[in-house]
């Protein structure tokens, strides 16, 4: 009997994004749909009533929450092709470790960035320039975080690379000088068609982080 | 050849507990260094450059950081016995998502606890009763979270058992009035050597945040 995969996301959601990837990577067929945040579908609702969150993954009827989490879930059932974590378990620890880092720090210091003004971000940016120095560290000379192949942590991240045109122009940071090796990453991931297919248009994303900045009377 | 390990903790923390629980329950002998997070070691700022947080597990020279990526490492590593997560991937997956959920929620309120007062500390208090009376919620009539045997859900939220005293000390509440089968829960968990031997005594914890405020000046 064939699967059931229904993905409740938004289009812009950078978490939402992660999942798609996955999903894409393992050749899976899923049924996309769009949730109006400011309108939630009963569906979402009763999937995720502790968070009522996107993006949430129903396989055969049973929800899966948090994009990381989904990830994790993806690679497990779907493990006869493309791992998404490595057979190492201190290895694995280690891509976990990142995972988290990019989830604690990533969002809603670019969000912070790209929609504030003043010294709420300018003190964001400080933040992001560091942790995007700390990630091109981490990268180090390899292909991928992952080594040589794409795993969690690029997938972690990669969503975020959308928003690079935007912290360029709203946060008036120059990504290629700055971060030359992520940005580098960034094209690399591009080329694979998971990836390709998933993420907007940067001045799709750039449009989106307007219109919030005008909703709230940031000029 | 012999596994050296090594945990980098502090006494009341809760994550910290994760951890020693996890080793207890696996049998694994290990070395307990007490880190003071005034004055961070050497050792702990080059185990965890990143975050300079406890708990950092050191396994043969390579550490681990973030206590519920060690938990999984630990269950991996030594996975001979005393599984701690489920092998179904779904139940995992659910297991991950409530030990996340008590990632962001608990710690968070459980600061606040203790830096705030009056009005800020009724809201403070009425968000801790939410976040346990939806974990009671989970639970339902179940031993344990994991269900019939004690697991990763359940070490993710029971070293926040010996914070309870300091909590309803401070707030003027009684949690067992308000969620009785998470105490339950808990006196059970306390049965269990592993857990009865990691946590801390509630009452030192309940002297140590007195003298914190004191030395602040919150009282």
């Amino acid at each position: 009997m064939a699967d059931e995969v229904i993905l409740l996301d938004v289009w812009a959601s950078p978490f939402g994004m992660r999942v798609r990837i996955a999903l894409r990577e393992k050749g899976i067929k899923f049924d996309w749909r769009a949730e109006d945040l400011s309108n939630k579908s009963p569906l979402l609702l009763k999937m995720n009533p502790v968070t009522k969150q996107i993006p949430v993954l129903i396989h055969n009827g049973k929800p899966v929450c948090e994009s990381l989490i989904i990830v994790q879930y993806i690679d497990e059932v779907w493990k006869d092709r493309t791992p998404l974590l490595p057979s190492d378990p201190y290895e694995r620890a280690h891509a976990r470790f990142w995972g988290d880092y990019v989830d604690k720090k990533i969002y809603s210091t670019a969000r912070q960035v790209c929609t504030t003004k003043g010294e709420p971000k300018e003190a964001a940016k400080k933040e992001l320039i560091q942790c995007f120095k700390t990630l091109e560290g981490e990268l180090g000379d390899k292909a991928y975080f992952g080594g040589k192949t794409f795993g969690l942590v690029d997938i972690a991240l990669i969503p975020f690379y959308g928003w690079f045109h935007s912290l360029e122009t709203i946060g008036n940071l120059n990504m290629e000088a700055e971060f030359p090796k992520l940005v580098a990453w960034g094209k690399r991931c591009l080329e694979k068609e998971s990836v390709s297919q998933t993420l907007p248009d940067q001045l799709k994303v750039h449009d989106f982080l307007l219109g919030i900045r005008k909703k709230l009377g940031i000029e | 050849m012999a596994d050296e390990v090594i945990l980098l903790d502090a006494w009341n923390s809760a994550f910290g507990m994760r951890v020693r629980v996890a080793l207890a329950e696996k049998g694994i002998k290990y070395e307990y260094k007490e880190q003071d997070l005034g004055n961070k070691s050497p050792l702990l700022l080059k185990m965890n450059p990143i975050h300079k947080k406890v708990p950092v597990l050191i396994h043969n020279g390579k550490p681990i950081c973030e206590s519920a990526i060690i938990v999984q490492y630990i269950d991996e590593v030594w996975n001979d016995k005393a599984p701690l997560l489920p092998s179904d991937p779904y139940e995992k997956a659910q297991a991950r998502f409530w030990v996340d959920y008590i990632d962001k929620k608990m710690y968070d309120v459980g600061r606040r606890v203790w830096s705030s007062k009056g009005e800020e500390l009724e809201a403070v208090k009425k968000e801790i009763i939410q976040h346990l009376k939806l974990l009671e919620g989970e639970l339902g009539d179940k031993p344990y979270f994991g269900g019939e045997t004690f697991g990763f859900v359940d070490i993710g939220l029971i070293g926040f058992y010996s914070w309870f005293y300091t909590y309803e000390t401070l707030g003027n509440f009684s949690i067992e009035a308000e969620c009785p089968k998470l105490i339950a829960w808990a006196k059970r968990c306390m049965e269990k050597e592993s857990v009865s031997k990691s946590l801390a005594d509630p009452h030192k914890v309940y002297e140590f945040i007195k003298g914190i405020k004191k030395m602040l000046g919150l009282e």
